[in-house]
């Protein structure tokens, strides 16, 4: 796993802040850069782009849009951004509402509320792109840096699937069709410092295009949609143009990259095709646009692709009209040029913005000024670290992400200017400022992954190899015939009394449970952490509670009254070492198995840092006792995370010693557990009657007596519920026994006093009368000895000669001393005595494991 | 019993309903016979209902001499339930991981679709100084709660087994405990006696089963064979004892000798009840026969108190010195040989652990012997002088 210690980022504004605000002290900017200081690799992110920001899991970082920079008064870095979610973050049980299959690289527009838009920028890791498809569409097979391109056809809200709506699938387009121009230039720009000019030369043209693709958007909604199939066509082949004549080009160029007049001059070829092929279609652009805008009417098979195809011709058009004119200042000072690019750039797409009447969009605008850096830094990166080859895939991904990054931004502005249906878009203009509330888009739920960029890198080639075999799936072979279905009133009540028959509600706990309710419910809603300990002895039904506790919650949660949480549970019985509850929690929260200590690590890391997209965390610890640890770092850590300030984490602990915090739990540990504290009394037999009653609602099986009989019963010794319905099942097999004989319908008192006397009668009393006549007499010596002695323990020795004294007197014959060991290890084993271990023969000594008395009477009875 | 824990295992198979029950009865009561016999009744009988069971009844058997630990056992209930990570015969995987992955394997059951497992528990006993009991825990919780059926049967011989269980997996047990006690007095005793003793009528050879059968019937009408039984009984009711004895006396059994005879029992009684130690004594020369009287003079004098060689040498010195007439006065480290041979013997026990400071001739010892065995034992020893005969059975060890 890669944590973000092992290469670590530098992140540093790009440029200057461009808007500030006195009173709040927070100056935005354009765009920020990561610096990696193990690859000497420098990414520049601008506002806009597609970014992944670390998670909770780190094989699947968070997929964002990045919709403004700023840094607060306390030189903190912040990031707001538009969530989208893969389909791992949605609910295992509201992904059937999808209907389809879903690729590993689609995401989902998300809309949930109450996710945190704004997170710390340190958490960025990289760029990606995200491309904008019609719900229908097939995802177009890219082969190329599949790692980093994902694609939206749906948003989700929380509750349900919907199709994107026309104006955010513009601006997602938008976004990533800027996204595409912008990563031409910046890759324009890397030249400047790698000093590779037929790179510069070909990011410098495709820089060009971002003007042309403004007219044409202009352009574009005047005309009317038309020919979507020749449009395809067209993507397609443009498609073919961009995917393999460009790499291989680019590929060539780099490598003869000094003889610089060579390179341009395949640059240029390859331009003056795609040129004539961004002819062809131009046509077909505006109906693409239009499409944009009335998609939602429009017949959903019609391909999404088109605008795609016509963005990227567009792009490469103006490459191929504008890269003369650049190559030459790139020659001359490729580093001003690209300042020159960026602010030309800036003008652009100011212009832009007026067009689209949109009041506040300077972050959007600005944010092609920053990609190029961004671009270059990446590949920067590609190139440094990377093999050919993968460099080129990272470039073409590149390419598609930016073209996305348009249509996303794309989307944005028209929403703004509508605020239509985005709820979570109150674009007022006074707002500017603070324009990270305005994109507080729901965030989805999902955790992921923590990447830091040069190893993902590394990493994608061998994305293919296979792990450790953990996929074996745990199952018990299903039985061929089905359960029979109780049949008689017996068996009815029998099955409702087994402890794990799941009764609607839980009687005479409704306190606690409205306790700890309400605990974890304020808790959620202010989104805070708080431990609380819970203890009473064994069948109290706190885990019952706790459990229902949950439930209810889930539900309120699910009907959008609470915040949605997620809901972990350990059990310190089922772990075989303390240590494993991190690996537990840890695989609960984001499915990834890794060894306990590194599971430490990650939860704290988890725990103490503010997640962005982190739900709160309800999590219950079982038998918390068993958690002990000589040094009690397990329970520390466990109490501690909830104080951190971003934990959200709530824990319910549960164990059965009410004094468990002031026994065996240090001071530091016993106060992190606070206060907060609910005890489960047993049951009395009023409530024991009543659980009883309330199970067998319904079914006449028990007499009244009975019933009460056994809560009486039980209650006394120790308000077990599980003992006590155990009783009533066992008396109900005793009734049916009996009934085969007579016919008595319900289980009576007589039945009930027998399943008693059997589960709670002393077995010693029994197995002394059904011992053999020598050890009875075996028993008596030992009484004799005790009584001799004074003591209650005597050798084999002594007894032996009581033993032989006894037999004289019954007139037996006497056993041999290999006879009386015998015999002597024979009640050991039944626990009627204690005995030594046994390699002193005679002078082993023996205790009774029972009262005198109890053996007195057993004996004379006989 | 029989019917009770047929009744439970019937459904646990037909309803799916999970159970826990623990079998208690002392050794040799026929705890794992029970088992074994209901298991194959309900087998018999789900052949009559489609053979629900017969296929999917699965059955972990777990002894508790075999599975030491929780780890052990883990991986032979994966092993026996044939998991999907057991690959022939191994199972791989941490201790932490097998646990996970069985408890998952069983929380996916339900009710009604997956097939019951029984799990057998034999010697439940030491499967409890499992540390945190984790398995007996896992498995109780799993019986109470609505998962795969499971039916959790211990078989042991304690009495005070549910004392050993903590709380909470005692609370989740369901104390069901079925007792079996060797009950039957002695005219079934000499029933199961004829019954185990007479040949089934499958036996090839027609006539010679009917000699051997009534032979069988003769000898427990026989008043020798009846106290020989009689005294067995009252020593114990195991009826491996009773085996054993049979066992005894059926290897003499020849061809010349062909039908069991009431000697032949008691022989094999006489043998059956021979103390060991007393054995020994037999085989031991005349001068440790010496040492150990004086040791059982000094136990006499001392009341159990612990001696050294020195001790016993002075006593055998005084023997010799007013008594023996017969016996020759042996050099000390003669006599210190013989005593080391006691030592190894075991007849004689140190206190405590010979150190190199302490000289051997000081260091404290023990008898192992009675001084009533050591009489039985002087009585048939051939070839024993008199003089010894009366130093040993003369309670003032020098008059």
């Amino acid at each position: 796993m890669n944590t973000r210690q092992q290469s670590k980022l530098i992140y540093s504004w790009y440029g200057k802040p461009f808007s500030s605000d006195r009173k709040l002290r927070t100056s935005q900017y354009k765009g920020i850069l990561v610096t990696s200081e193990s690859s000497k690799t420098e990414i520049c992110i601008q506002l806009g782009d597609f970014i992944l920001v670390e998670g909770v899991n780190a094989d699947q970082p968070y997929v964002a849009q990045l919709l403004d920079l700023y840094e607060d008064g306390a030189q903190h870095k912040h990031a707001v951004v538009q969530w989208f979610c893969r389909l791992e973050e949605i609910p295992q049980n509201k992904r059937k509402l999808l209907k389809r299959e879903i690729s590993a690289q689609e995401v989902f527009f998300d809309q949930v509320l109450g996710y945190d838009t704004d997170i710390a920028a340190e958490t960025i890791i990289g760029s990606i792109m995200v491309l904008p498809l019609h719900l229908g569409d097939e995802l177009p097979i890219i082969t190329l840096n599949k790692e980093r391109t994902f694609y939206v056809k749906q948003s989700w809200d929380g509750k349900c699937f919907k199709v994107l709506s026309p104006d955010t699938f513009s601006k997602l387009k938008e976004a990533s069709r800027k996204r595409g121009v912008i990563t031409n230039s910046s890759k324009a720009s890397i030249p400047s410092d790698i000093l590779t000019p037929v790179k510069k030369e070909t990011k410098s043209v495709v820089r060009s295009a971002t003007k042309p693709k403004n007219f044409d958007m202009e352009i574009e909604s005047k005309h009317s949609a038309s020919k979507s199939s020749l449009a395809k066509e067209r993507h397609s082949q443009r498609v073919a143009n961009n995917d393999i004549k460009t790499p291989t080009a680019r590929k060539k160029l780099e490598l003869n990259s000094p003889t610089r007049s060579k390179g341009r001059l395949l640059e240029c070829e390859v331009l003056g095709l795609l040129d004539d092929d961004s002819d062809a279609i131009a046509p077909l652009e505006p109906s693409a646009t239009k499409r944009k805008v009335k998609f939602a009417s429009e017949n959903l098979s019609s391909p999404p692709k088109i605008p795609c195809s016509n963005d990227k011709s567009k792009s490469t058009s103006e490459t191929a009209e504008h890269s003369w004119r650049f190559s030459d200042t790139i020659q001359l000072t490729p580093y001003t040029k690209v300042r020159d690019f960026s602010e030309k750039d800036k003008n652009l797409h100011e212009k832009d913005n007026s067009l689209s009447l949109v009041g506040y969009q300077k972050p959007s605008s600005l944010s092609p000024v920053l990609t190029p850096r961004a671009r270059r830094t990446c590949a920067q990166k590609t190139s440094t670290l990377i093999a050919e080859q993968i460099s080129l895939l990272k470039s073409h991904g590149k390419l598609a992400a930016e073209e996305d990054f348009l249509s996303d931004s794309d989307s944005s502005y028209s929403s703004s200017s509508e605020e239509e249906e985005d709820d979570d878009v109150p674009c007022t203009p006074e707002k500017k400022t603070k324009s990270r509330r305005i994109f507080s888009t729901p965030k989805s739920s999902r955790k992921s992954a923590v990447h830091t960029p040069a190893k993902t890198l590394r990493k994608t080639p061998l994305q293919g190899t296979p792990r450790t075999p953990r996929n074996a799936t745990p199952e018990i072979p299903r039985r061929i015939q089905a359960a029979q279905e109780p049949a008689s009133v017996l068996e009815e009540a029998r099955l409702r009394l087994h402890v794990s028959a799941i009764p609607e509600s839980l009687p005479c706990r409704e306190e606690e449970f409205q306790d700890i309710y309400n605990f974890v419910e304020s808790k959620l809603i202010d989104g805070t952490g708080g431990c609380m300990y819970i203890s009473g002895v064994p069948g109290t039904g706190k885990t019952a509670t706790v459990h229902e506790v949950i439930r209810c919650l889930q539900q309120a949660a699910e009907n959008d009254e609470l915040p949605p949480f997620e809901f972990v549970e350990i059990n310190g019985m089922k772990l075989t070492d303390p240590h494993q509850a991190y690996v537990q929690i840890l695989e609960f929260l984001t499915g990834q198995k890794v060894t306990a200590t590194h599971a430490a690590v990650l939860l704290a890391k988890l725990f103490s840092t503010p997640g962005p997209k982190r739900k709160t965390t309800v999590l219950i610890v079982d038998e918390l006792d068993l958690l002990w640890t000589r040094k009690q770092n397990v329970m520390y850590n466990l109490f501690d995370w909830p104080t951190q300030k971003h934990s959200k984490l709530i824990i319910l602990a549960i164990a059965n010693t009410m004094d468990l915090p002031e026994r065996i739990m240090m001071n530091r540990v016993a106060s992190r557990l606070g206060l907060t504290r609910m005890s489960f009394q047993p049951y009395s037999y009023k409530q024991l009657q009543q659980i009883i009653s309330s199970r067998l609602k319904g079914v006449k099986a028990f007499e009244e007596d009975a019933v009460q009989l056994v809560s009486r019963k039980v209650a006394a010794l120790s308000g077990d519920a599980r003992r006590c319905l155990d009783i009533c099942r066992r008396a109900t097999e005793i009734c049916e026994f009996a009934r085969q004989k007579r016919t008595p319908e319900i289980v009576r008192m007589a039945h009930v006093t027998e399943a008693i006397d059997e589960m709670f009668s002393s077995p010693y009393v029994n197995a002394i009368r059904n011992a053999s006549l020598h050890e009875q007499i075996f028993l008596k010596a030992i009484l004799a000895e005790f009584r001799r002695a004074g003591v209650e323990e005597a050798t084999v020795q002594q007894i032996y000669h009581h033993h032989v004294a006894l037999c004289r007197m019954e007139g037996l014959q006497s056993p041999t001393v290999s006879e009386i060991t015998a015999i002597c290890s024979r009640l050991g084993a039944c626990r009627l005595l204690l005995v030594e271990s046994s390699t002193k023969y005679l002078q082993v000594r023996v205790r009774l494991n029972l009262s005198q008395d109890d053996v007195m009477y057993a004996l004379r009875e006989e | 019993q029989h019917r009770h824990l047929l009744e439970l295992l019937k459904r646990t198979t037909v309803h799916g309903e999970s159970n826990s029950a623990l079998v208690i009865g002392p050794r040799g009561s026929g705890k794992t016979a029970l088992l074994n016999r209901v298991l194959k009744d309900l087998r018999e009988m789900t052949q009559v209902r489609e053979n629900l069971l017969e296929l999917f009844m699965k059955i972990p058997f777990l002894s508790g001499l075999l599975q030491t630990n929780d780890k052990v056992a883990l991986k032979e209930i994966t092993r026996q339930l044939q998991l999907e990570n057991v690959v022939e015969d191994k199972v791989f995987g941490s201790f932490a991981e097998n646990l996970a992955f069985l408890l998952e394997a069983l929380r996916k059951g339900d009710r009604t679709s997956s097939c019951p497992i029984l799990f057998v528990l034999d010697e439940f006993d030491l499967f409890v100084h499992h540390k945190n009991q984790t398995l007996l825990y896992n498995l109780f919780d799993i019986s109470q709660s609505a998962q795969t059926p499971v039916t959790v049967i211990g078989l042991t011989c304690r009495q005070d087994i549910l004392e050993l269980l903590e709380k909470r997996v005692k609370s989740r047990f369901s104390h069901r405990q079925i007792y079996l006690m060797n009950s039957f007095d002695f005219k079934q005793y000499i029933k199961i006696f004829k019954k185990q003793l007479s040949l089934p009528d499958e036996f090839p050879d027609q006539s010679f089963a009917q000699k051997w059968n009534n032979n069988v019937q003769h000898l427990s009408e026989d008043k020798a064979v009846q106290d020989v039984l009689q005294n067995l009984f009252h020593h114990t009711k195991d009826l491996r004892s009773l085996h054993l004895l049979l066992m005894l006396a059926g290897s003499a059994v020849t061809v010349h000798h062909p039908l069991l005879t009431a000697a032949d029992l008691q022989e094999a009684s006489r043998q059956h009840r021979a103390d060991s130690r007393a054995n020994i004594v037999h085989g031991l020369s005349v001068l440790e026969i010496c040492l150990i009287i004086a040791m059982k003079h000094l136990n006499e004098v001392y009341d159990g108190e612990p001696f050294n060689f020195q001790m016993v040498y002075n006593e055998f010195q005084k023997f010799i010195q007013r008594k023996a007439h017969s016996m020759y006065n042996f050099e000390k480290p003669v006599v210190m040989k013989a005593f080391e041979h006691l030592l190894q013997l075991e007849l004689v026990k140190p206190l405590e652990r010979p150190s190199v400071r302490a000289q051997r001739e000081y260091l404290l010892m023990k008898l192992l012997l009675d001084s009533s065995q050591i009489m039985d034992a002087l009585q048939v020893y051939p070839n024993c002088p008199t003089d010894v005969k009366q130093w040993a059975a003369s309670s003032l060890s020098w008059l």
